[in-house]
């Protein structure tokens, strides 16, 4: 169906091929997983597809890619429109038109499809995604699940031969990613669709992927069954580590086939007491204190008179549904957001009450678009703005950056460095004043497996410094492997505060990947190589 | 025949289309009056209108801003009467001391006696521009002005997805400027001059911007925007020239109409014209599109009504002012009672009919309560 033969690209300026010599033919029915770091040339390949590459993006494209039978060079994309259906990271920024039922029959429009099939099909997409009740709602009141399912929705009423979908989930928190994921499933199960999918949570996936394609970086494109390509990945998921930490063979793809293959190793660890003693969150000096917070915006209450301390040398995680008041906490400590009620006391000053520059010297805060911090040309100059900001000796932020990002060319523009690259400049920027406490907004999103790992390495650092660190995120993987202590939030009350292990082992919901094979004992990969090292 | 009536007031949204032009109708009859009862009935028929036939949208709620709009518009009108238009008239209300102003502004003095005379042309035209704005606010209420853009005739439909897409743009713009501006009091807020200060917010705004209408332009060309067959040159050209003096043809046309002083050669002859003109380009624009409308908005009895109703008050007006100058546009020296006239009083009546002969609004959706997945508890990333 899409075929590529001794397909090469190259993007403008670059000084060597994206991709290389890549033959690769998808064929009806199936699902094919590609994984690959960001960066890699993953959306490169999906938007070769449809012809966006290159005709979108510029660039140079040797060989061929056909769709049945039709080469993307004889036409431009609008005319693969209904054979190649792509569905981009943020729904939001492709939406033409403004409601449910507009959008999902826009595409259809442009084919010309009859009225009477084009009402018929919207009503069964309208089904099929389960998104019947939300026909007449404005896209931007929409929640970010339900706007991603309205984006497939819209170009399955073209009825595609293929469905290429980008990183659907990468902005999403992690429900509204379930209910995309599971609408895929469905689409696959059920209707033997085409699906090509790029997607970083690749556990979900990988139970009912055909097929999966590495993109590792230097231009070839590694074809394999997932169990293969998995074997070869430098990345991968807790569970597909854990397999390979074990020796299982073959790989366990689902936390069902795990369990099944961990019987002898759990009771092997339950006999062990090596499981790593954490540090207890509480014994470091107390960095920052708040009391009876309460941030409101009119009739709803965000944080409700919530009280926090947080210690040196520990790092907190802040867990919750979305609107759960993380966010809001997180502001209201550090100054700059909304405070209603309530004291806020870290270093010896009220953040709320000291110049913005002094708050920024007590509490540092990354926020969920860390990117909204930076507005020069390159890094250098963003680095010195940070140092004549924060009153600092030259030179001070750029050092920061290099113990936490090694590498980073100076005079590179913000905008190209990768996502962790981004988070490691603004993180540098934040930590150039030296505030004691550290607070980062969903740090995690949008970061691969590799960055991930950075990005743990950085925190742990931080707290070994001596900092206090206090993260909201939903990413259930990364807390377990970084945080000493777990606070859930619902409804702006703290429902459950304590231990890590304690929080997080026991709990359906947010339990690790480790936690379901192997027991509430083990969070981590690493804890349980720690444990099984000696043998 | 019960049926027929029943089949006909199931609840719909009429044709925008309809809605302007009923409206349009109205605000060509205010437009020929200053007769203050006139132009009290003629807002009371917006305002009855809009009340019982409005739907349950954002949109509709701005009616409310369009009757602030119009009571400004009037008391703006009052303060400059007093303000410049001293001396006018002889019965004077208040006496208050005359500013002559300097040589360069001659003949012009500030304040002034204050006479009745000028205080009702005031009151007058202040109403008669308020209700026009009125009757213009009542068709935005009555019709999503966003359809109105999408039941424009193919050949402009190009530039009705542009206007839409860029409407769209503001609210997004205004977003992602408070969520940069609050993330800048986390690098210690406006410590540098005016314009770095600015320049650090709006950078990251128009990035932003920049980057979503990219991905836009890659959504909508992937998604088949404007693969519907193309024109020749020849054709472009034709069809182009065709509606500009078309347009150009009802731009004239209905100035002449509005403005009595005008030749009435320039008024129906030049309008009607213009019209065919603009119609025929548009069919020849349209001819070769090969795209489908979605639930187009049809052109149905009620529609038919709900467009007669107004373009009737408008024929009235026009007619009766005509006939009986003085009844339209009371004197005002001298100073009398405006009268009460019947005929165009039972002609703007006429513009209430669609309050109770039309379908009224869907209700608005189910779906409008929240989700029911914000409940859920979230799961984590390998559950």
């Amino acid at each position: 169906m899409i075929r590529l033969d001794r397909m090469s690209f190259t993007y403008d300026g670059a000084t060597r091929p994206t991709l290389r010599d890549v033959d690769l033919t998808i064929d009806e029915g199936e699902l094919v997983l590609v994984a690959g770091r960001t960066g890699a040339g993953k959306s490169t390949l999906l938007n070769a597809f449809n012809g966006l590459v290159p005709h979108f993006t510029g660039g140079h494209l040797d060989g061929s890619v056909s769709v049945q039978g039709v080469t993307t060079q004889e036409k431009p994309p609008r005319e693969f429109s209904h054979l190649v259906g792509v569905v981009g990271q943020d729904p939001l920024a492709g939406f033409v038109t403004d409601t449910v039922e507009e959008e999902l029959a826009y595409g259809m429009e442009q084919l010309g499809v009859e009225p009477q099939v084009m009402r018929r099909r919207v009503e069964e997409t309208l089904d099929l995604l389960g998104i019947a009740d939300l026909r007449d709602r404005a896209l931007r009141t929409l929640s970010g699940g339900q706007q991603q399912r309205v984006a497939i929705g819209s170009v399955l009423t073209m009825h595609p031969a293929v469905l290429v979908l980008d990183e659907p989930t990468s902005a999403l928190d992690p429900t509204a990613a379930e209910d995309v994921l599971a609408t895929l499933a469905r689409l696959v199960h059920d209707l033997g669709t085409t699906v090509v999918l790029a997607e970083h949570r690749m556990e979900r996936v990988i139970p009912f992927a055909d097929r999966m394609l590495w993109v590792p970086g230097d231009g070839r494109v590694v074809d394999g069954t997932p169990a293969q390509v998995l074997a070869q990945l430098p990345a991968a998921p807790p569970i597909i580590e854990l397999g390979r930490l074990l020796g299982w063979d073959p790989l366990p793809l689902s936390v069902r086939d795990a369990r099944r293959a961990a019987t002898s190793v759990r009771a092997e660890l339950d006999a062990s007491d090596s499981a790593v003693p954490r540090r207890d969150p509480g014994e470091g000096k107390v960095l920052l204190e708040a009391r009876g917070v309460v941030v409101r915006y009119g009739q709803h209450v965000a944080v409700r008179e919530v009280d926090l301390a947080l210690h040196a040398g520990s790092v907190t995680a802040l867990m919750g549904r979305n609107g759960s008041g993380k966010s809001s906490l997180l502001w209201a400590l550090q100054g700059a957001g909304r405070r209603q009620a309530g004291t806020v006391l870290a270093g010896g000053v009220e953040t709320a009450q000291v110049s913005r520059a002094d708050a920024r010297r007590a509490v540092g805060l990354v926020p969920q678009t860390a990117s909204d911090l930076l507005y020069l040309e390159s890094v250098d100059q963003e680095c010195g703005a940070a140092d004549d900001e924060s009153g600092a000796e030259p030179g001070t932020c750029r050092t920061l950056l290099d113990r936490m990002a090694p590498g980073i060319d100076g005079t590179q523009h913000p905008r190209d460095l990768s996502e962790g690259q981004k988070l490691a400049l603004v993180l540098a920027v934040q930590l150039t004043a030296a505030p004691p406490v550290m607070l980062l907004d969903e740090p995690t999103r949008g970061l691969d497996y590799g960055a991930k790992s950075a990005f743990v390495e950085i925190v742990q650092a931080l707290a070994a410094d001596g900092h206090t660190v206090a993260i909201a995120t939903h990413d259930v993987e990364f807390v377990a492997r970084v945080a000493d202590r777990v606070i859930v939030m619902a409804e702006g009350e703290f429902v459950s505060d304590g231990p890590a292990v304690d929080v997080l082992g026991g709990s359906p919901a947010f339990a690790p990947q480790t936690a379901k094979v192997l027991g509430p004992r083990w969070l981590t990969v690493e804890q349980v190589r720690e444990a099984v090292a000696p043998r | 025949m019960a049926s027929a009536a029943t089949a006909y007031f199931l609840p719909r949204d009429l044709h925008p289309a309809a809605w302007w032009v009923w409206a349009l109708g109205l605000a060509a009859a205010a437009s020929r009056t200053t007769n203050p009862w006139l132009l009290l009935v003629i807002f009371g028929v917006a305002c009855h209108v809009v009340v019982s036939r409005r739907p349950d949208a954002p949109w509709a709620l701005a009616f409310r801003l369009y009757l602030y709009l119009g009571l400004t518009i009037i008391v703006v009108r009052l303060v400059f009467r007093v303000l410049l238009a001293g001396g006018q008239g002889q019965t004077v209300l208040l006496s208050l001391p005359s500013v002559p102003l300097p040589e360069w502004a001659a003949g012009v003095s500030l304040l002034g006696d204050v006479t009745a005379e000028a205080m009702l042309s005031g009151l007058y035209d202040g109403m008669r521009l308020a209700t026009m704005v009125i009757c213009l606010g009542a068709a935005n209420a009555l019709a999503n002005p966003k359809r109105l853009l999408k039941s424009m005739p193919s050949a402009l439909y190009e530039v009705g997805t542009a206007v839409v897409v860029a409407i769209s743009v503001f609210p997004q713009l205004a977003e992602s400027f408070l969520r940069v501006r609050r993330a800048r009091a986390l690098r210690g807020g406006p410590k540098q001059g005016r314009m770095k200060a600015l320049r650090a917010i709006v950078i990251p705004v128009l990035e932003d911007a920049l980057d979503r209408s990219l991905q836009l332009a890659a959504s909508m060309d992937s998604r088949g925007y404007g693969r519907a067959g193309r024109d020749s040159a020849r054709t472009r050209l034709l069809t182009g020239s065709l509606m500009v003096v078309g347009l150009i043809g009802v731009c004239v046309g209905v100035y002449a109409t509005l403005d009595g002083t005008t030749p009435r050669v320039l008024a129906g002859p030049v309008l009607a014209a213009g019209a065919v003109v603009a119609l025929i380009g548009f069919g020849v624009a349209g001819r070769r599109v090969q795209r489908t409308r979605y639930r187009p908005d049809r052109w149905r009895p009620a529609e038919v009504l709900v467009a007669l109703s107004g373009i009737g008050v408008a024929v009235v007006l026009f007619t009766t002012s005509s006939f009986d100058p003085l009844d339209v546009n009371p004197s005002l020296s001298p100073l009398t009672w405006p009268p009460v006239a019947v005929v165009p009083l039972l002609g703007i009546l006429v513009g209430v009919l669609p309050s109770f002969f039309t379908p009224p609004p869907r209700a608005p959706h189910a779906g409008q309560v929240q989700p029911f997945e914000q409940a859920r508890l979230p799961v984590g990333e390998g559950a």
